[in-house]
């Protein structure tokens, strides 16, 4: 890792570094500010707009996007972190020529109002799938030591509640993951 | 954000030697150190990346405990199976807290250092003892609904928001610590944490430039095992209450018992009141209640947690009836 560093206040250094991540499939190398999230390296680097800045603190889950196959809240982490990683925001899961089935689940249950969190639910339900399949646990398994988890809308709302919607489109949300976890789209 | 210098550590050794510069931090997750540097409650000149040490194992050890390495997600140690099946608690304590997406970047030993979620230590125009030493503490006299009732002081009445340190301490786990003098120890999660007493911005027994490599369970306790955590909503929440129980029941009485609270103390709080007021006793609501009066005989509202003492109670009469049922069932 390249950095150069220069002094700018009195207590501190601000520092400028070279990271290397893919994103939706496509290397990207950026010379960032060590202190600027992934999120920004998304959004005002990279103009990747589709991943949402809501509260910036891991709070609201718009800013979701996978990182090597897992859902994480891109603002509360470091962009020079990701050095090596694979990125997969909304914009590489599908195109308004070919949605992805969970992108097309929600336009057709209108799992939306004014779509500001819509990105990060759909990146999320995305990393959800992906772990009800691996068989990770969540607050609603009834027996932890189970491998298999069965997808009930308790396990589906639990799941999908570090996503917040103000709109409060949650019955809507929910009713497009399960056509797609019905369909096996995912 | 504050400005500060970047570096990822290469091993362990590199990590302490860097850790031990004046104004360093140590990062993995980052998911409450970033969060608190954005509001410069937090504000390290140099911030070392611990995340890709090779400290992401769990392996079995041959007392047939198991170590869980602290640079695993909080969701790979809920997920593993020898976790799920033998230490419940762990996986319960783990999915009751934050949200997936967090739990999936989380490390397990950054969920051991989280700073406390009291909402006047991130004001950062109130009174905080832990931010500024010595400024005071506003939550004494203000809104104190989510602070201590146990073991707290007149400088710092925040709570340890961490669920599974609640879980680690009714297992007896060791926290395996590495030093800048290169030697590895363990404390025991119950001497890992500090009472706020007058010094609040002294959380841990952590010496300078010491990290956290690992989490060392004991051979999984005969019984049943049970976290409960009660919060203001559903899911995604910190603390109210929480309680972490472990029961060893046969026939009706209690062999043995251990138990922890979160949220209503500086630290996980494990009581060994209650504890004595089971063993060998019946394991019957009466019984359960005997025990709940004694752990918190001590307790102390502060007007608007005043609650928070008889829910603790409920809680854990939940808890112990629910450990006690499973322990019953595969004795």
């Amino acid at each position: 890792m390249s950095v150069t560093t220069r002094p700018i206040t009195a207590d501190g250094e601000a520092q400028t570094a070279d990271v290397a991540f893919a994103v939706n499939g496509r290397v990207r190398h950026l010379a960032l500010d060590v202190r600027t999230s992934l999120l920004d390296a998304l959004r005002e680097h990279l103009d990747l707009p589709g991943t949402k800045k809501g509260c910036d603190h891991g709070q609201c889950g718009a800013c979701t996007v996978l990182v090597n196959g897992r859902r994480i809240n891109a603002c509360l982490t470091l962009a020079v972190m990701h050095e090596g990683d694979e990125i997969v925001t909304i914009e590489g899961l599908g195109s308004p020529g070919a949605l992805h089935p969970l992108q097309a689940a929600f336009v057709e249950r209108d799992g939306f109002q004014c779509g500001y969190c819509t990105p990060g639910q759909i990146c999320s339900a995305v990393g959800m799938l992906a772990e009800v399949k691996a068989g990770v646990p969540s607050h609603a398994t009834a027996d932890v030591a189970s491998p298999r988890i069965d997808p009930t809308d308790a396990e589906i709302r639990e799941r999908m509640s570090g996503n917040l919607c103000r709109c409060a489109a949650y019955p809507n949300i929910l009713a497009a993951i399960r056509d797609v976890l019905r369909g096996g789209g995912a | 954000m504050r400005a500060f210098t970047y570096e990822r550590a290469t091993d362990p050794r590199a990590a302490v030697a860097a850790a031990s510069r004046p104004g360093a931090k140590l990062v993995s997750g980052g998911t409450n150190l970033l969060d608190l540097m954005r509001l410069e409650i937090e504000r390290p000149t140099h911030l070392v990346d611990v995340s890709r040490l090779p400290l992401r194992d769990i392996e079995t050890l041959p007392d047939g405990g198991l170590r869980i390495g602290a640079q695993a997600s909080n969701s790979d140690a809920a997920a593993d199976g020898r976790v799920r099946t033998r230490y419940p608690v762990v996986t319960q304590a783990l999915v009751a807290g934050a949200s997936a997406q967090l739990r999936n970047k989380a490390s397990i030993g950054g969920n051991l250092m989280q700073r406390t979620r009291c909402p006047y230590f991130y004001d950062t125009a109130a009174r905080c003892n832990k931010r500024d030493p010595g400024a005071g503490c506003a939550a004494i006299g203000g809104f104190n609904r989510t602070h201590a009732i146990l073991g707290a002081s007149e400088a710092c009445i925040a709570t340890n928001p961490s669920d599974l340190a609640v879980a680690l301490a009714a297992l007896e786990a060791e926290i395996e610590l590495f030093g800048p003098d290169h030697a590895t120890r363990r404390v025991a999660i119950g001497d890992f944490y500090r009472l706020p007493g007058d010094t609040p911005h002294v959380e841990t027994v952590l010496r300078p430039g010491e990290m956290i490599t690992g989490v060392v369970l004991p051979p999984a306790p005969p019984g049943g095992q049970v976290y409960r955590k009660v919060r203001d909503r559903a899911s995604y929440a910190f603390a109210l209450v929480s309680v972490a129980a472990v029961v060893a029941s046969e026939r009706g009485t209690i062999r043995s018992a251990r138990v922890a609270f979160g949220g209503v103390a500086h630290a996980p709080w494990r009581s060994i009141e209650a504890e004595r007021a089971l063993a060998g006793r019946p394991a019957t609501t009466a019984g359960f209640r005997a025990a709940a009066d004694a752990a918190l005989a001590a307790a102390v509202g502060r007007g608007h947690n005043d609650f928070k003492i008889e829910l603790a109670k409920r809680t854990l009469c939940r808890t112990l009836a629910r450990a006690a049922e499973q322990a019953e069932a595969t004795a």
